[in-house]
């Protein structure tokens, strides 16, 4: 009881204190507000706007049917080059695609010669070039298809494939990266502001204060843990309905109560280390550097930006130890994918325990603290 | 005054060192000076005397030329302070050792390297540095810790390592802010001793000082006593005693004050302690405290009774707070042993943590809360029942005088306020020991005396036992007994009156430093018959650009970084972690991509078509489905990334050539992901149509064209290829620019930016000469990088080596200039960290090429990305790296990213101030 008590004032203070610190207050709604929805409408993870050029050497009305089929969104208006310049304008990185009609291309796809043709990728461009030259073939096969059922009918292929996307059917990024921003965000400000709440006690000298108290350094992390995560959540929770939900109009199809229960244990974790780091960094700068080479790494593995199947398996295997990899999985199955409690207990099990070693490490650093300072 | 005339003016010409009319000052709404009118005399020792906060250092960094005058003229040396030129041509004149020990010295740098990093920014020769050095440091006696850092030096060390950087170009006006602060009264008296042989070498030399200390302003030649922005007097001690009728200075002081301060001063009356014998509160056996090889404290004893008010005496970092600390339970005693209340101490004993009261230094409160919010959460950690609270608390706000200040926040109280709050705090739970690490630094001498009253209050009427640090002498005899402390021993315990007979000195001062002679052996006197050479003050006139003012920096920031494990590890390896981490972890090529089939057909045909799927290298088969249900499941779980629905009578339809379709369901969870599987069902389905192998299809017409795509530069589209290219200029980007905007608001933060304001150095060399180490680091940074992209990743280097060095050059001198321009508008360390981050890696990951090629953005992204530097640095790394360019390529991006350099070194040169606001 008087643990309790303990822990909930340390708490209300906490939250006071940080209700006072405008620059960590700035960074919680920035993060939570212009960082997810930019990282929404970004389009680094779609075919957009790709630039692409053609050398058409035949100059027919397929040809030119061809140039015409590349579209916006997906394709910008395409240029004519000659073909002396698609070295050097690939070279300088103009042209991602380059479609090479070669003379006579009409000629002899109705004579049936079967004719080549090609299309240069810069293969550099890697999410554009992957997607955009399936887009690419599609686009001028399609464009021939039409053009020889005008002159001649067409047979239908004997077995055809239809591909249905389950729980986006229109591939939208938007809703992935919108949630995988709030995702991101959790974690950047679960670490920073908890630690910057230990390196601030520390600096203002106030954490010899509470550990001559009668407080254990438990009751002490304790109130942090509660109180920073309970900032987070409740922006985090904000966000999702405000600004994924009603700004950015994505459909989130599971239970919302469910996922912010994820965010909850997520956040004993992501507190934890902010507070192990504070322990260890003296002064604010040193916090930021620690911050960066343990955030960046769990972020950037987390499957939150590119998926873990393309890791190599050692890596896969190994990212398992960090919680944010299962906050990312368990955030896409109860998100998208509508799971429930039954699905992702095993991720929410090896969240906590992973959370609670960390919190168990940064204890046993706790006392250590009072030496360093002078 | 004509320029030129003013520098060929010699102190002792007649006119004053530094001439004050109407000068005022405001650091945002509070006033710091207002209307100062005051002519400080050359050729003398000026004394500016009062409490914290009253403008004396205001003063001094005006008259510095340190800061920016906001109103009135300041004349210094003969010339107007507001004119750059003259600053500039002045500046070699003056010498400035702004407040607080070693201010503008820096912690990681020896002695020497500290005095030569002065001596170069003066313009010094080498031959010159070396006998000015050498001379400085055998005058000052620190020649023996001339390799010594100068973070390892005691307070009286590092005070004269500042005296020797002021000194090391013979100034004619010498500005000291406070210079004694928190030294031991021995070092303060060869302190003084050193300033006065300093004087009979140069006599011309004007000294200015600011102290707080009332006894040392005694031996001024002329003082000036200001309050509350204000001069109060000015005048020789003599002069000032005689018309207050004060009989030492600080009687004079405190009869100068308005009347409204000096009301209810009176002086202090200490009933005598009463021994009741019964067991001692205190026990302290050779309690002893090493950090590594380091002795904080060793073998210290005293005992301290019950009721007494027991006193620590010594400097800064003699071993004070550690011995404090280890009695709270904070550290662990290495060796010895304590009693508290008579127990063996045990920091985990919480029934003793609340019979115990702790006030640490600079008065540890929760300075975002308000008064009553202190008080508060004090009364609810040591759970005093609500009612018994409230009582408590309305007690304290009584008695302590905080009754009008209740709901303002702690950080808004004036110093003394907030020191009675921190006792307040200290004592919300009626603790029988109360232990106070130097409770009255930085507190006006009035504050102090109320202070005091009610410690003895707490002490003779409440019985409660103090136990209380001070580097102040009439503090000290105020206790009931004191130590004297001295690098981590006790010289000797007793009751003042005691130590002063025991050593027939006139005071505790003298008694002190006579324990301290003792303790350190015979000294030996500053010796000016040392110094051989003739002062022949050898000043070059003014130059606007010199290398070794430039390298002065360079070296200093080079020497520092060595020397800091976290920002040089940070430096050099967190760029090859993150390599790896993105290296490996950032990759476009999806596979072992997840399936599971539905085959209601089950015959050869089905098989066959599955057989296509199943030869994939992108695809591993999991357990077959075994319905709707079963199919969607899976998807929900997560275990399976696509399904394929084979409808029944697929074989049959085919036989009869009427059309049939296979069904995949994709895991849209991650678009990319679904739309790469797309991708590749497709380009399966299309080989099985075609594949001359499959005889149970009936074979489809052969595709009208054939549509060949060539991947360029990277034929097996590999991402490696391009994502390890386009990871160097990110790192390049990103931790050059962090570093760089560290390293000049770091300089911003611990007040060493004072040397680029009060000396000769221009703001080009200051800021070249700190970018340098930082581009020599960021290219230690790119050959590691180039090396882990060959070898660990097996990226070959197809184009121009060459080429990719010179533009990795050009590049991190932009993004180490980026890191200026960003250092410019933040203050603090932390914001210079995140504003780095944060505008860094938005431009850098979104419009710089490393997703989306710039050919593909438009708009505002399109500008943003063309801004900055990293944009063109891509094209160079990939073109090198993977398409094999060389110089003619690469032309235009080596161009443009050149153009970058002018432009922000003169937009750094333009938003650097070389004067404080």
């Amino acid at each position: 009881m008087r643990k309790l008590a303990n822990i909930f004032w340390l708490g209300i203070k906490e939250l006071r204190s940080f209700s006072h610190d405008f620059v960590l207050l700035g960074l919680v709604i920035y993060a939570f507000s212009f960082a997810v929805t930019m990282q929404a409408r970004s389009s680094a993870q779609e075919l957009h706007n790709a630039s692409i050029a053609i050398v058409d050497e035949d100059n027919s009305e397929l040809s030119r049917r061809i140039a015409h089929a590349f579209l916006p969104p997906y394709f910008k208006p395409p240029r004519m080059i000659a073909e002396a310049d698609i070295v050097p304008l690939m070279n300088a990185g103009v042209f991602t695609f380059v479609v090479d009609i070669p003379p006579h291309f009409q000629r002899d796809i109705l004579g049936g010669r079967q004719p080549g043709l090609q299309i240069d990728v810069d293969a550099t461009a890697m999410v554009q070039a992957g997607l955009g030259s399936g887009y690419a073939q599609q686009i001028i096969t399609a464009e021939i298809a039409k053009f020889l059922s005008q002159a001649e009918g067409t047979k239908p292929l004997p077995v055809n494939l239809v591909v249905h996307i389950a729980f986006n059917p229109n591939v939208m990024t938007a809703w992935f990266t919108g949630v995988m921003g709030i995702i991101n965000s959790v974690t950047m400000l679960a670490i920073i502001l908890s630690g910057a709440a230990i390196v601030r006690e520390r600096e203002h000298g106030t954490m010899d204060h509470l550990l001559v108290m009668p407080l254990t350094p438990f009751e002490i992390a304790m109130s942090k843990v509660w109180a920073n995560g309970l900032v987070i959540t409740v922006a985090a929770g904000l966000s999702l309905y405000v600004v994924v939900k009603a700004i950015l109009g994505i459909p989130i199809a599971g239970s919302i109560p469910l996922f912010m229960a994820g965010v909850v244990i997520y956040l004993f974790f992501a507190t934890a280390i902010g507070i192990f780091i504070g322990t260890v960094a003296r002064s604010m700068p040193q916090l930021g550097l620690l911050y960066m080479l343990i955030y960046m790494p769990m972020n950037m593995l987390s499957g939150s930006n590119t998926p873990l199947e393309s890791m190599p398996h050692w890596l896969r295997i190994a990212v398992q130890v960090s919680p944010s990899t299962h906050f990312v999985s368990f955030a896409q199955a109860i998100l998208y994918r509508g799971a429930g409690l039954g699905v992702v207990w095993p991720q929410f099990l090896a969240t906590a325990v992973i959370g609670g070693l960390i919190f168990w490490l940064a204890l046993r650093r706790f006392r250590s603290v009072a030496a360093q300072v002078t | 005054m004509i320029r030129r005339a003013g520098v060929a003016a010699r102190v002792g010409d007649g006119g004053p060192a530094a001439r004050l009319r109407n000068v005022g000052l405001r650091y945002g709404k509070v006033v710091a000076l207002d209307a100062v009118t005051l002519d400080l005399p050359a050729g003398c020792m000026v004394g500016l005397i009062g409490p914290d906060g009253v403008g004396k250092s205001s003063v001094l960094s005006l008259v510095a030329g340190s800061r920016r005058i906001q109103s009135g003229t300041v004349q210094v040396l003969g010339g107007d302070m507001a004119d750059a030129g003259y600053r500039a041509d002045a500046c070699p004149r003056i010498a400035y050792m702004p407040q607080g020990l070693g201010k503008n010295l820096y912690p990681d740098l020896s002695v020497t390297e500290n005095i030569a990093f002065f001596s170069r920014l003066f313009g010094q020769s080498a031959s010159e540095r070396a006998w000015r050095t050498a001379e400085l440091l055998k005058a000052t006696g620190l020649t023996p810790f001339a390799d010594r850092p100068a973070n390892k030096l005691s307070g009286g060390m590092r005070q004269k390592l500042g005296l020797c950087c002021s000194l090391i170009h013979d100034p004619d006006l010498l500005i000291l802010d406070e210079p004694t602060t928190g030294v031991d009264p021995l070092s303060r008296r060869q302190f003084w001793e050193l300033i006065d042989v300093m004087r009979s070498r140069r006599p011309g030399m004007s000294l200015v000082v600011a102290t707080a200390y009332m006894e040392e302003a005694e031996r001024f030649d002329w003082l000036v006593a200001m309050n509350d922005g204000r001069v109060l007097a000015a005048g020789s001690p003599s002069d000032l005693k005689a018309s207050t009728g004060g009989a030492t200075v600080e009687d004079a002081f405190i009869a100068l004050l308005p009347a409204a301060e000096r009301a209810g001063h009176k002086a202090i009356q200490i009933p005598p302690w009463r021994d009741t014998g019964g067991q001692p509160v205190i026990v302290a056996n050779d309690i002893t405290c090493r950090f590594g090889d380091f002795t904080a404290v060793d073998k210290v004893s005293f005992t301290i009774g019950r009721g007494e008010i027991f006193g620590f005496l010594g400097s800064n970092g003699c071993g004070k707070t550690t011995t404090m600390k280890m009695l709270t339970g904070l550290l662990r005693a290495t060796e010895g042993t304590a009693l508290l209340f008579g127990k063996p101490l045990d920091s985990t004993d919480m029934a003793v943590r609340s019979r115990v009261g702790y006030m640490s230094q600079s008065f540890s409160l929760y300075t975002e809360l308000t008064v009553k919010q202190n008080l508060t959460l004090h009364a609810h950690l040591y759970h005093l029942p609500p009612d018994k609270a409230h009582a408590r608390i309305a007690y304290l706000v009584s008695r302590f005088g905080l009754a009008d200040y209740l709901s303002k926040r702690a950080l808004d109280l004036p110093l003394g306020i907030r020191q009675r709050l921190s006792l307040a705090v200290a004592i919300v739970h009626e603790p029988e020991l109360l232990i106070l690490d130097e409770p009255t630094s930085g507190v006006d001498p009035l504050a102090r005396d109320r202070f005091w009253e009610l410690l003895i209050e707490l002490s003779r009427d409440q019985d409660v036992t103090i136990f209380v640090s001070t580097h102040f002498m009439n503090e000290a005899e105020r206790c009931d007994r004191i130590s004297l402390m001295d690098s981590g021993h006790v010289l000797a315990t007793d009751t003042p009156a005691s130590l002063i007979r025991a050593r027939d000195a006139a005071c505790l001062e003298d008694a002190f430093i006579s324990f301290l002679e003792e303790a350190s052996g015979p000294r030996a006197a500053p010796a000016a018959a040392a110094l051989a050479h003739a002062d022949q003050p050898q000043r070059q006139g003014r130059s606007w650009f010199s290398p070794r003012r430039l390298f002065a920096y360079t070296i200093r920031e080079t020497l520092e970084l060595l020397r800091d494990p976290i920002r040089m590890s940070f430096g050099l390896f967190g760029t090859a972690m993150l390599m790896l981490v993105f290296g490996f972890g950032i990759s476009t090529d999806v596979e072992n991509l997840s399936f599971a089939v539905l085959d209601r057909d089950q015959t050869p045909e089905s098989r066959a078509y599955l057989e296509e799927l199943r030869g994939s290298t992108y695809f591993t088969e999991e357990s077959p489905l075994i319905d709707y249900g079963d199919l969607e499941k899976r998807l929900t779980n997560g275990d399976i990334t696509a399904a394929i629905e084979i409808p029944p009578g697929f074989g049959r339809d085919i036989a009869r050539g009427r059309p049939v379709s296979v069904s995949a369901t994709v895991d849209g969870a991650m678009p990319f992901r679904a739309q790469t599987i797309r991708g590749y069902l497709q380009g399966i389905h299309l080989l099985y149509l075609t594949d001359p192998a499959v005889r149970t299809t009936v074979p489809a017409p052969p595709p009208p064209a054939d549509i060949a795509v060539r991947f360029k530069y990277n034929q097996d589209f590999e991402s490696i290829y391009a994502m390890v290219p386009t990871t160097i200029p990110l790192m390049l980007a990103l931790f050059p620019a962090i570093l760089t905007a560290l390293a000049v608001v770091r300089e911003k933060e611990l007040g060493s930016i004072t040397n680029l304001y009060v000396t000769p150095v221009t703001r080009m060399e200051f800021l070249l000469g700190k970018q340098l180490p930082y581009i020599g680091v960021a290219m230690i940074n790119f050959a590691v990088m180039c090396l882990m992209a060959v070898f660990v990743f097996g990226v070959p280097l197809k184009g121009s080596f060459p080429v990719l060095l010179l533009g990795a050059l050009i590049y991190v001198t932009t993004t180490t200039a980026y890191g200026m321009l960003i250092s410019a508008f933040t203050t603090t360390q932390i914001a210079a960290l995140f504003g780095t981050a944060i505008l860094t890696v938005l431009p850098a990951v979104q419009f710089s090429g490393m997703m989306t090629p710039v050919a593909s953005l438009a708009g505002a992204a399109r500008l943003m990305g063309r801004a900055f530097p990293m944009s063109y640095f891509v094209p160079i790394s990939i073109g090198t790296f993977t398409k094999g360019l060389g110089f003619a390529d690469l032309a235009p991006d080596l161009g443009a990213l050149a153009l970058f350099v002018p432009v922000l070194l003169l937009l750094n040169r333009l938003l650097l101030r070389k004067q404080a606001r």
